[in-house]
């Protein structure tokens, strides 16, 4: 037990200080490299609560592919963040007093949470032994939670469509390879066999 | 659940040690090898003239593009892994279940063919 | 992690070390192999100066490197810059944490082990991005937009190519899956054979996401000098190189275990049977790399639009309906699922 308490506590600490050096570092590709470092600590802290699928998949998921989208529009920007952050005092009281609101809502909300004393029992899919939570995910998602995984799909759908309908710009004047044309050519229209008569030229 | 602990600690280990031989493969140099940096040797790569200006520039959005396209589909295959995994256990349901979803995502997929999102040019 | 186990937890640590240094052994004999075919394919000899038939070559050029001046250019932002080694030579050894070499033989043996290894895969890309940014100079900049572009683009139909032998073996776990290939059948009863296109799709995409050979458009010499490698020296560098041919030996790894039944014996009886499983599991691997160094022997490189092309508009829609096939097969016949 003494190893879990000890990686909990690495766990939190480390997350917690990176995602606070998310918004203290000056360089924004720095800032998302911690926020990197916050959702591989977050990762680990899921594995702790035995939540093995869900770790993994937000490693894959957020690590593995948001991030990167993150760092490509970072690095993509090409802001000069030393002219953004000349308006700083300005808008910081402006900022604190939004922040300040969202912060009290924030316990306000924790505050008044409490667990009816029924839920535990009402749980929906308790867990069986020696099934992994891989598959015990899998067996409630697919059918009793239909209607939200459906929803998850036009939801993917829709992003599809708005990902395209924003980025996707046309160019003119692009020469494009035709696999097929260049499949489907053979010796009779590549080749043309010609006598040239001598000093004649052709 | 203690037992899935005892999986992942011999992972956090290895992966500690892994850490550790990077990182001393790294430092190794610094430390035994000869230093003479001048500024022509610490300058970037270049083809014989110096960089006018910073090598970090704008790129085409279509980086973006295959980004963002890249995260939907990584999506769709974490929706898939539960499903495979529990495939005996949601029976027909759970498998028209799944179709219905990948047909969804394939009629995107489509949209994204014809409109030409895939080219590369 | 029970109380008063200080002794399990050294073993583990110990076992660990011996592990990663065998796995590192290994890769530098597959880096001399991976010369020697080369050669041979090209009518030389290769390496055979140091050590017998050259032996040694690997061991000799690691000590060069760490004796040569380790630069950092001055525009270059140097954590990053150093970082960026050490994390792609990280995770490329930690992958093999969960390759189970025989019968539990795994460092960690989890439950989520295919989604380990994916997960490892998918940051492989951090290593070359942060290098390439942090370097501050062209080609690494530009190098590393096109491996990002490229190896995102083949994680997704090495995604679905999963997905297919998950759906066979019913098990996220590694072990599971070769044990779901042992049958009467020996080596026709491994995946290889149903799922032959989803293997030839794992194989092509491993080596997109690896960069290897004929996909090394990353470090495409004649473009790009070294790619995102161009700024690093001496040991940094190794750490790029050694991260490349670790990751690209735990994709042998993997396919091996995927759909060539990891330690299990091809012939399924008798004198076969008493060979050990790490026998049959290195000689799996070992011929998985001799492909990988063949076709780089062969070869030539691809054109940047047809890589893209290639993954975006083959690889991922051939995986996806194989997967609705097999998902239906499997459906139909009830077959598979031996692990649920």
């Amino acid at each position: 037990m003494v190893a879990t308490v000890f990686l909990f506590y690495v766990f939190s600490i480390v997350a917690i200080a990176s995602a606070f050096m998310v918004i203290a570092a000056r360089n924004p590709v720095h800032s998302v490299l911690f926020l990197i470092l916050a959702f591989v600590n977050a990762a680990g802290l899921f594995m702790l609560l035995g939540a093995e699928f869900l770790a993994m998949i937000l490693v894959v998921v957020y690590v593995g592919a948001v991030a990167v989208l993150f760092l490509f529009v970072v690095m993509m920007l090409d802001v000069d963040f030393t002219v953004l952050r000349q308006g700083f005092l300005q808008y910081l009281p402006l900022g604190a007093t939004i922040g300040a609101i969202v912060l009290i809502e924030l316990v306000f909300v924790l505050g008044g949470w409490t667990l009816q004393p029924a839920t535990v029992t009402m749980r929906a899919a308790p867990l069986a032994p020696n099934v992994t939570n891989t598959a015990a995910l899998g067996r409630i998602l697919y059918t009793q939670y239909v209607y939200f995984f459906q929803a998850a799909g036009f939801i993917l759908l829709t992003a599809m469509i708005g990902s395209i309908v924003l980025t996707l710009r046309s160019r003119r004047g692009v020469k494009r390879q035709s696999i097929d044309a260049q499949n489907l050519r053979d010796r009779k229209v590549a080749v043309q066999l010609r006598k040239v008569p001598s000093r004649a030229g052709l | 659940m203690p037992g899935l602990l005892d999986q992942y600690l011999p992972l956090v280990i290895f992966i500690a040690v892994s850490a550790v031989i990077a990182g001393a493969l790294l430092v190794v140099p610094f430390i035994v090898a000869f230093q003479a940096p001048d500024p022509e040797k610490l300058s970037a790569y270049e083809c014989g003239f110096n960089a006018f200006d910073d090598a970090r520039m704008k790129f085409d959005v279509r980086f973006y593009l295959v980004a963002l396209l890249f995260i939907i589909f990584d999506l769709e295959v974490a929706f898939l892994f539960p499903w495979a995994v529990a495939f005996h256990d949601v029976g027909l349901f759970g498998f028209w279940s799944m179709m219905g979803f990948l047909a969804v995502l394939t009629i995107g997929f489509m949209y994204e063919w014809n409109k030409g999102a895939l080219e590369w040019d | 992690m029970t109380d008063g186990s200080a002794v399990s937890l050294w073993l583990k640590l110990l076992e660990s070390v011996v592990f990663a240094a065998l796995v590192l052994i290994y890769v530098a004999y597959i880096l001399y192999a991976d010369r020697k075919i080369w050669a041979a394919v090209q009518l030389r000899r290769g390496p055979n100066v140091v050590g017998p038939w050259g032996l040694l070559q690997s061991f000799a050029d690691f000590a060069k490197f760490a004796l040569k001046e380790p630069i950092i250019p001055a525009g270059a932002n140097k954590g990053v810059f150093l970082l960026a080694p050490v994390v792609t030579g990280t995770l490329a050894i930690s992958a093999f944490a969960v390759i189970p070499v025989n019968w539990g033989w795994a460092i960690a043996d989890l439950n989520v082990g295919v989604l380990y290894l994916f997960a490892v895969s998918s940051l492989g890309v951090y290593g070359v991005i942060m290098a390439g940014w942090a370097s501050n100079s062209k080609y690494p900049f530009l190098s590393a937009l096109r491996s990002a572009a490229q190896m995102v683009s083949y994680e997704v139909s090495i995604g679905f190519v999963l997905v297919t032998v998950l759906l066979c073996a019913g098990s996220l776990n590694l072990t599971d899956i070769v044990m779901a290939q042992n049958s009467s059948l020996g080596i026709l009863g491994w995946y290889w054979l149903p799922l032959l296109p989803m293997f030839v799709i794992f194989f092509i995409s491993a080596l997109a996401e690896t960069n290897r050979s004929p996909f090394d458009l990353v470090e495409a010499e004649s473009e790009l000098v070294a790619g995102f490698m161009t700024e690093y020296s001496a040991t940094p560098y190794v750490l790029f190189m050694l991260g490349e041919y670790v990751a690209i030996v735990s994709m042998c790894a993997i396919m091996s275990i995927m759909f060539l039944g990891g330690w299990l014996s091809p012939i399924p009886f008798a004198p076969f049977t008493w060979v050990p499983g790490v026998i049959w599991f290195l000689l799996k691997t070992s011929f998985m790399f001799f492909l990988i160094a063949m076709v780089k022997a062969f070869v030539p490189r691809y054109r940047y639009d047809q890589l893209m092309r290639l993954g975006w508009k083959v690889f991922l829609p051939i995986s996806l309906v194989y997967v609705v096939l097999v998902a239906a097969f499997l459906e139909i016949t009830g077959m598979g699922g031996q692990f649920h």
